[in-house]
């Protein structure tokens, strides 16, 4: 793997009011790394998520794509964020939209390439996952698991840097959790530079270049996934992995 | 009224007044009420899209005095009975059209009294928008104009159909009372048969009339709103 640092998070911190969110954040994602972030329900991993792509404003710190810093609500912040694919828990398809308008209407619109070879790009990537002979369906035809698979497409029809994952798969069936996950699998191996928020343990585990672990707004341990899962270094670690082992006589 | 509403005499003069008023009355009925509804559409929208889009958190933030600005004075349009209204603006009627009477004259007060109903209704159709839609947009890297005309317009379509029927059939009960003074169109026949000289086979007509072009336009809206939402099951 090459070490191009693609994106880099420095002391970053941010506040609601008076509440502190994110405490002091600071993490390096090299090209090609796929990055998990874990920890408890409220700890500030979507919110981390989400000043990577300047939706939220942050507080103090820097946050920098190749370089280049993102700042909410600046100038420049449309062109850094058609480099960063965002796809949230909730898919938010155009519902008026069939699936190959809510796939090209970015690229067109936003970048401005010919619609044709939007179109193209869209082929491929939904003939990938396996939704091509969805393209003329609506989004309220599609099962959830379809609708997050054609979300992703969707943010990958951008040529995206850096793919960001809301936990995804949060609002599926298991068996449509699969066919997701896989999709972000094959992502992976093709070398895309991914940054995960996700509750599928054995998932974060197969995908992972390097675990996060979240706690209270700060990363309490930055760990290879072997690592992290055999021999997690924090209490609240091993206890958050605890919490996904399920065993008889032992409910509190 | 009474017995002689149906006289012979009475029926042949209606038939009369209907042969030489009616045509005439329901062109200018129709003409006033789409031109003022798509002047209307044409201020309102822009202003209940910036309604929503230029709050705090939304997409394109304007200062908030001027929002507030804007909310006082849609209120206070709103708030104008739509007669004394239309004495109001003569002024302003007498400056665009040269004239205070007549159909065209009638416009500008129902345009003045309608496009701040239409940017609520405008407004409220916005705001229907799922915000993790408008957030994914954001997130692709779209500009506020792109979401603007992208993803908010285009997604609200089936709901500013709607209130767009519903401004008609107020911008046309509108358009009839503006037959008080001075206003063209079914209306004026209404009240000066029907009122003034008590011809109430006229008046009746007329508001069948009404009611007719109402249904009409309204049909059209529900099923251009209906076949619009992609969010519906085909039937």
């Amino acid at each position: 793997m090459e070490n191009k640092v693609q994106l880099k998070i420095n002391n970053l911190r941010k506040r609601f009011g008076t509440e502190v969110v994110l405490d002091g954040i600071n993490l390096t994602v090299n090209k090609g790394e796929v990055v998990v972030v874990l920890g408890p329900s409220g700890c500030g991993k979507s919110t981390l998520l989400r000043c990577m792509n300047g939706l939220e404003a942050i507080s103090e710190g820097e946050i920098l794509l190749d370089g280049e810093k993102i700042t909410a609500g600046s100038k420049e912040i449309t062109k850094l964020r058609q480099k960063i694919g965002m796809v949230f828990q909730s898919y938010d398809l155009f519902p008026h939209k069939n699936i190959l308008d809510n796939v090209t209407l970015a690229p067109i619109k936003v970048q401005k390439i010919p619609r044709k070879e939007a179109e193209e790009r869209a082929e491929k990537l939904l003939r990938r996952v396996g939704l091509w002979k969805k393209r003329k369906a609506f989004p309220r035809e599609l099962s959830g698991g379809q609708k997050q698979r054609a979300a992703i497409v969707r943010a990958l029809c951008m040529n995206p840097e850096v793919m960001l994952f809301d936990e995804v798969t949060a609002a599926l069936d298991p068996q449509m959790v699969r066919e997701v996950l896989n999709v972000m699998l094959e992502l992976a191996e093709g070398g895309m530079t991914m940054v995960i928020v996700t509750h599928e343990m054995q998932f974060a585990r197969a995908v992972a270049d390097k675990i996060i672990f979240l706690e209270k707004g700060k990363i309490t341990e930055e760990a290879e996934p072997e690592e992290f899962f055999t021999n997690p270094k924090t209490e609240t670690a091993k206890e958050f992995l605890q919490s996904f082992v399920y065993e008889k006589h032992k409910i509190q | 009224m009474g017995n002689d509403i149906f006289s012979s005499e009475a029926l042949f003069e209606a038939w009369q007044i209907i042969k030489t008023q009616f045509p005439l009355a329901i062109w200018e009925t129709i003409y006033v009420t789409i031109l003022a509804t798509v002047f209307a559409i044409l201020i309102g929208l822009p202003l209940g899209i910036l309604l929503v889009a230029g709050e705090k958190d939304g997409i394109l933030p304007l200062p908030s005095w001027l929002l507030q600005i804007l909310n006082v004075i849609i209120n206070l349009l709103r708030s104008v009975p739509f007669l004394i209204l239309m004495i109001l603006v003569f002024p302003l009627t007498r400056l665009i059209v040269g004239t205070v009477v007549g159909t065209t004259a009638s416009i500008v007060p129902l345009v003045i009294a309608a496009f701040p109903f239409v940017a609520r209704l405008a407004e409220s159709s916005i705001r229907e928008i799922n915000p993790n839609i408008i957030e994914m947009a954001q997130s692709t890297g779209a500009s506020p104009m792109q979401i603007i005309i992208k993803v908010m317009i285009p997604e609200s379509v089936p709901s500013l159909i709607s209130n767009a029927t519903i401004a008609f059939t107020t911008i046309l009960g509108y358009s009839a009372m503006s037959g008080i003074i001075g206003g063209g169109g079914l209306g004026k026949i209404a009240i000066n048969y029907g009122y003034y000289r008590y011809k109430y086979l006229i008046m009746i007509l007329a508001v069948i009339l009404l009611i007719v072009i109402v249904q009409i336009f309204q049909s059209i809206g529900t099923y251009l709103a209906t076949k619009t939402d992609k969010r519906l099951k085909r039937k």
